[in-house]
């Protein structure tokens, strides 16, 4: 087999698989035909084998982002002058493990927080997905973290107990021993056995209010709530009068650590303000995401047009290596996961008019090699040859600058806002990819489909 | 074909764009965005107006005066309106809505944006930052891949004549239809000048070619047929590109509506300057550099 057709096949199984890929999982079709309503689903048959015991599933999504989607986005101010320098790291991570958790709760699908540290300041990112009532997820998100110790009551312990998680929590009495009197929890390890433990220190009247509460109910359960629910449950063995309690009980490195951030959350409360807030209804996207559809197929269609009466045939193999293009990005965006934003859609489009400047640039090289009289077939190579380096050196400054949007290494002196982000992210794979179906499809096709028009060699 | 010898026209035409603009961005300035100040945005619509009871900004104004600093009421719809302010926190929004409830009937919260004004004011040095890097960045890299001082500067020049371009027409925007720039304006801005390096170097890498194989011609005559055998292909070229824009600007909907339209312009003036703008400004730096040394003689 020749190297050409060997190539050919690689794109058509590559746009195959693509094509499988980029397709939804479910294609309504609604349609109004001689008078009979045709309302029909089409079933992309999905995909679920285990090849080498590995399995593989189909199950490749556009992300929305929230400005599609609908929802709620904040950023909160974390308000440290209360917490000492070197436990700021602490409690902010504290504070989002539990925004994560609040926000878990309630249902919210896909919740992103995100820590950033601008300057002196410490900030949360919040994403919130779908949240229609503003007014709960701001209680969600805005308040400050409760953490309390209660002392399990087997007196109140109903026969629900057992089932009922509400009946099992309202067995255990508060104490008068709160985060308030928590100095810091820490992951440690025991130096016997070598599991990770968890080490509390309480501040003064912690240490006294523990010790009496140790002292009395030993062979209890001292339970850790943290907004209403347990977080912990540990036993008193014995009396702890030094202030410094040590949690053993059997958990691995990550739970230890998981339990620490809570109980942090309680012990170094960090007081929030609101400083941006955003919502967006979930109509106002989505038809700003048809609307963008539908000029985006009439912008394809009129540039596939364009290039057919500029080229000929030519601008056929154009065409046909954009529709691979098309089909490409979209498989791309969906195997990387790319958060779909209503910019990142504009860049896509503009990426689809400068996917076809290779050929143009191809193009016009060739009409002139073949002006100068040179061969058909020669001057299609040398139109590609030659063409490279100009397309080459041209699309290197929109990578970088689509780099500087992206801000892949997250500096914090230049911009983090997911549209911007959104639009550099369409508009790098756009380059890329529109370097490959440009070059490479229209070549291979060019090779295998087109002969010399003039019959001569 | 002899492009060069309309050199000036060129400039001329350059300026009849550039000078308009940058009066307006001197005298009006630029009408920043929320993102960039700080403020709110809350669009509302309503679900149940009548003829009898239909709206108007001098009564709302009126009604929520006491709470509210409104800067702007602006139609965005059937029955839909954004009002711009100061920055507000939720309980104020919730009182805004009570109170336009009270008044109009039953109402549906479209959009609530309230951005601190510090937050602003950083973002603001960020896409600075961004644009400052950016330029740089495709400065140093022209500057490498030409290798000498006329072509990396008159690309930059190009450049610039880009972004005056862009910002010029953005500030008599804003000033005579209230258009703001956001976020997506200063995106818009820094693919613009990716759109401008990028036909100026397809140019440029034509007039190395030709510089290579006919090193006895005078640079006039290189650069005409540089520009006579590329400019088929970037009008070409602009043209797909304009098509996807101009789609998007017409058909888009509302939130990308002008960042289509500032990428358009990008992509009309950036095609523009590298043929009509770039290339010629080589011949300017020639004569300059003739008309110095006959000085120093």
């Amino acid at each position: 087999m020749s190297h050409n057709l060997r190539i050919f096949l690689f794109i058509i199984v590559l746009t195959v698989i693509s094509l499988y890929i980029s397709l939804p999982s479910n294609i309504p079709i609604h349609l109004s035909l001689f008078g009979k309503q045709i309302n029909q689903e089409i079933l992309v048959p999905s995909f679920d084998v285990t090849i080498f015991g590995k399995r593989i599933q189909k199950e490749f999504k556009l992300k929305k982002g929230l400005d599609i989607q609908g929802g709620m986005q904040v950023v909160l101010k974390a308000k440290m002058n209360e917490i000492a320098a070197e436990d700021r790291e602490t409690a902010i991570e504290s504070a989002k493990e539990v925004i994560l958790r609040r926000v878990d709760l309630y249902g919210i699908n896909e919740p992103s927080v995100i820590t950033s540290k601008m300057g002196e300041e410490y900030r949360l990112l919040i994403d919130l997905p779908g949240v229609s009532d503003p007014n709960q997820a701001l209680q969600l998100v805005g308040t400050t973290a409760q953490l309390d110790f209660r002392l399990q009551n087997l007196d109140l312990a109903t026969p629900e107990a057992t089932y009922s998680a509400i009946a099992f929590f309202n067995q255990f009495e508060r104490t008068n021993l709160t985060g308030k009197q928590l100095k810091r929890a820490l992951v440690q390890f025991d130096p016997q056995t070598n599991e990770p433990v968890i080490a509390l220190e309480f501040d003064d009247e912690g240490r006294k209010l523990f010790g009496e509460l140790t002292k009395q109910n030993v062979g209890k359960v001292l339970a850790i709530f943290l907004d209403d629910m347990p977080i912990a449950m540990p036993k008193i063995n014995s009396a702890i009068l030094d202030g410094r309690a040590i949690m053993t009980g059997g958990f691995d490195l990550e739970e230890a650590k998981q339990t620490a951030i809570q109980l942090n959350a309680g012990a170094l409360p960090i007081p929030i303000e609101i400083i941006e807030q955003r919502q967006l209804g979930a109509s106002l996207g989505q038809a700003a995401v048809e609307k963008s559809v539908i000029a985006g197929l009439i912008g394809i269609g009129l540039v596939m047009i364009f290039m057919i009466l500029l080229y000929g045939w030519k601008g056929l193999i154009a065409d046909l290596a954009l529709l691979v293009y098309g089909i490409l990005t979209i498989a791309v965006y969906k195997v990387i996961g790319v958060t779909l934003t209503l910019p990142g859609i504009a860049g896509m489009l503009l990426t689809i008019g400068m996917a076809v400047d290779a050929n143009i640039l191809i193009f016009e090289r060739m009409k002139e090699e073949l002006r100068l009289g040179k061969p058909w077939k020669r001057a299609m190579e040398l139109g590609f040859g030659r063409a490279w380096d100009s397309i080459k050196d041209a699309n290197i400054a929109t990578i970088m600058t689509a780099l500087v949007l992206i801000n892949p290494l997250d500096f914090s002196f230049l911009n983090t806002s997911g549209m911007v982000k959104g639009f550099g992210v369409t508009l790098f794979i756009g380059v890329l990819l529109g370097l490959f179906t440009g070059v490479v499809v229209t070549r291979t096709l060019m090779r295998v489909f087109l002969k010399d028009p003039g019959g001569s060699k | 074909m002899n492009f060069m010898k309309w050199r000036w026209l060129y400039f001329a035409i350059s300026l009849v764009v550039i000078i308009p603009g940058m009066v307006s961005l001197i005298l009006f300035g630029m009408k920043p965005a929320i993102d960039f100040t700080g403020g709110s945005l809350l669009e509302v619509r309503f679900n149940q107006i009548s003829e009898k009871s239909s709206l108007s900004y001098s009564s709302l104004k009126d009604k929520l005066s006491e709470i509210y600093e409104l800067d702007a009421i602006q139609q965005s719809g059937e029955n839909q309106i954004i009002l711009r302010g100061k920055h507000l926190n939720n309980e104020q929004k919730n009182l805004i809505l009570e109170i336009l409830s009270d008044n109009y009937g039953s109402i549906e919260e479209r959009r609530f944006e309230a951005v601190g004004p510090s937050l602003g004011r950083e973002l603001l040095t960020k896409t600075l930052i961004g644009v400052v890097i950016a330029a740089g960045l495709i400065m140093i890299y022209v500057w490498i891949q030409f290798n000498e001082l006329k072509y990396g500067v008159s690309a930059i020049l190009a450049m610039l004549h880009d972004s005056m371009v862009l910002l010029g027409v953005f500030s008599l925007l804003g000033y005579f239809y209230g258009i703001e720039v956001d976020i997506l304006f200063v995106t818009a801005l820094l693919t613009t000048l990716s759109f401008s390096v990028h036909d100026t170097i397809v140019v440029y890498d034509r007039i190395r070619e030709l510089r290579g194989k006919y090193s006895k011609y005078s640079l006039v005559s290189l650069i005409n047929t540089a520009v006579t055998e590329t400019l088929s292909r970037s009008i070409n070229n602009s043209v797909t590109i304009i098509i996807m824009l101009a789609a998007l600007a017409m058909l888009g909907g509302e939130t990308i509506r002008w960042f289509a339209v500032a990428l358009l312009i990008g992509a009309v003036t950036g095609t523009y300057s590298s043929t009509f703008t770039a290339a010629p400004l080589l011949l300017l730096w020639e004569d300059v550099a003739k008309f110095i040394k006959q000085k120093r003689k």
